[in-house]
């Protein structure tokens, strides 16, 4: 009668069996903190009078956000960073070659299904796509899991977003996590954990169950999860892990859901996320009027491989608008070689693409690809928050990469179809 | 636990952009996050806060990114308090571990205006708006939330405590 996250949390407990609304203490399977949380919680574990981290072998740290450095300030901080992990003999740090955190934590064999992992950056929940219970916290908490290995939290009450029908032809998962986001709303599920069923999510890749896991946070959920299935295990194999098929846990057919939220997407147009929040969604063809002067394809939402050949697909051979900057940023070095390995990346260059190296690039507003006064984005990003990429007088837009692609051959939001 | 002091109110969803913008991630000195504190959304707040006074949102306040910079920017500013009808989990998290007082208290943002004064028990669940004489009750904090804030925050807290 247990949630998947209730299962998780109990055996990462100790504990025969844990229900929402309990407060228990978690040992962590592994922490991962990014270039712009970590000397925050470097400074917090030694604060607490740990000199060394709990297991150097479970702390994985990744410089992401603004990677290489755009500023003296961050090369400083890259800097200490650098020096915690050779002072503390940190087993998986990863420079600011490789790329965005949430896509190099599975890409490494990081994530294992019912396993706990905590990371620094409020994305982390994107971790649940493999089965396992992920979540964000801040640097004191990660602080506190450095020092001790082990972190509080709440055990969440759980919605159920049963999601049915087949997607059609330029309708991708971005899509269906938009429409989730309409439905549930920015704070729907504050608190909570999402778990996601359904004939279509198992008819999704992993990197589009990604996408739905990633923006659970969203909706102010605590995680996002998917139970692991064959693909999830054939994912994990063939990036070099081990796994157990029977050590992963699956939520009760009769588990305890606060809700239930059903879908079906048969029929369901591409959608967009308008300003400033993330669940003003619309149908793209209510909001195709709108002119765009950039659009960002990349993110631990929508930066992975499939999302490049979608844009591919669209841009191959063709120009992008001349009032339109073009930016495609890999989620990470892997994908980034597979993308150039397909040819993927020399058509978009030619198209007029902008290819900078993985990192997190225009999507949190700190790196390459600001908004100025005035101006309006596409992102497949996933926060459309005032200022969020540059200008608090810009506009942000989210939609899938088909769609941002769409838009910037045209200069407007764009429907796949239209440019076919 | 009481506090007292002057409110500023905003209305829902005040995410962390709002608070403190990506770009100043960068920074490690809470001092110099403080300078920047809804450098954007309200630039008359960081002239205008007076230490002790306190933030009231609607709901879902703090939400966005799990930046701990949001609650150190509000708390350096001066900020004693962040009163709102809900928070976000994380953000709420934050406040908590750094030792401010996050407070969820249905009705608060109908009850005080901008500029009020309030005085709140934190430990006694009760915040009293000093210009109209309205009070409002709501669920102090858990036990362990308390004794962490009682600490000064999370560092101390398990700086003294052995069993985690």
């Amino acid at each position: 009668m247990s949630t998947a996250s209730e299962k998780i949390l109990a055996r990462a407990s100790g504990r025969d069996g844990v229900k929402a609304g309990e407060i228990i203490k978690a040992q962590v399977d592994t922490a991962m903190m990014p270039d712009v949380t970590s000397v925050l919680a470097i400074e917090a574990m030694k604060k607490m009078g740990a000199e060394s981290v709990w297991d150097p072998n479970r702390v994985v740290v990744i410089l992401d956000h603004v990677a290489p450095p755009s500023s003296v300030n961050s090369a400083r901080v890259h800097a200490l960073i650098r020096g915690f992990a050779k002072e503390q003999d940190l087993k998986h740090f990863y420079d600011v070659e490789s790329g965005v955190c949430h896509q190099i934590l599975p890409e490494q064999g990081h994530v294992r299904p019912s396993t706990v992992v905590i990371g620094a950056d409020s994305h982390t929940c994107t971790h649940g796509a493999f089965g396992a219970f992920a979540t964000g916290v801040g640097s004191t908490d990660m602080g506190a899991v450095l020092a001790r290995g082990k972190t509080w939290l709440r055990v969440p009450e759980t919605i159920k977003v049963d999601v049915n029908g087949s997607l059609g032809e330029h309708v991708y998962a971005k899509d269906v996590v938009l429409r989730v986001a309409k439905e549930i709303g920015v704070s729907g599920a504050t608190y909570m954990a999402l778990e996601y069923t359904g004939e279509t999510v198992a008819d999704l890749t992993v990197a589009g169950r990604m996408t739905l896991c990633n923006m659970a946070i969203e909706m102010g959920a605590k995680t996002g999860i998917c139970s692991p299935d064959h693909k999830t295990f054939a994912w994990l194999r063939n990036h070099g892990m081990d796994i157990d098929e029977s050590d992963a846990l699956h939520p009760d057919p009769d588990s305890c859901y606060r809700r239930t939220v059903e879908l079906d997407v048969t029929g369901m147009p591409p959608m967009v996320a308008c300003p400033h929040n993330v669940d003003n969604v619309k149908p793209v063809t209510e909001v195709s009027d709108i002119e765009i002067n950039q659009a960002f394809i990349g993110s631990c939402t929508n930066g992975r491989l499939e999302d490049l050949r979608q844009a591919h697909a669209i841009l191959k051979g063709r120009q992008v608008h001349r009032d339109v900057r073009l930016l495609v940023v890999p989620a990470s070095r892997g994908v980034y070689k597979e993308a150039l390995d397909e040819g993927i990346i020399t058509d978009l260059v030619d198209a007029g693409a902008v290819v900078s190296n993985p990192s997190c690039a225009a999507c949190f507003g700190g790196h390459i690809g600001l908004l100025g006064p005035g101006e309006r984005g596409i992102a497949t990003s996933n926060r459309n928050f005032r200022g969020r990429q540059g200008s608090p007088e810009a506009e942000v837009y989210l939609s899938s990469a088909a769609v941002a692609a769409a838009s910037a051959l045209t200069g407007h939001i764009t429907h796949p179809e239209e440019v076919e | 636990m009481k506090i007292k002091g002057r409110v500023w109110k905003y209305g829902h969803d005040v995410n962390t952009d709002y608070i403190i913008p990506g770009r100043y991630m960068e920074l490690t000195d809470p001092g110099e996050m403080a300078a920047h504190v809804f450098e954007e959304h309200d630039p008359t707040f960081r002239k205008g806060v007076r230490k002790g006074d306190m933030v009231v949102g609607a709901t879902n306040f703090g939400c966005g990114s799990s930046r701990e910079h949001a609650p150190l920017a509000l708390k350096h500013a001066g900020v004693g308090c962040v009163l709102a009808e809900s928070f976000a989990r994380i953000f709420y998290r934050n406040a908590i571990n750094i030792g401010l007082p996050a407070l969820e208290c249905p009705g608060i943002h109908d009850s005080v205006s901008n500029g009020d004064a309030v005085e709140i028990d934190v430990t006694g669940g009760t915040v009293r708006n000093l210009d109209t004489g309205a009070e409002l009750k709501f669920n102090p904090l858990p036990p362990f939330m308390v004794e962490v804030l009682n600490a000064g925050g999370l560092v101390p807290y398990l700086k003294e405590t052995e069993e985690w």
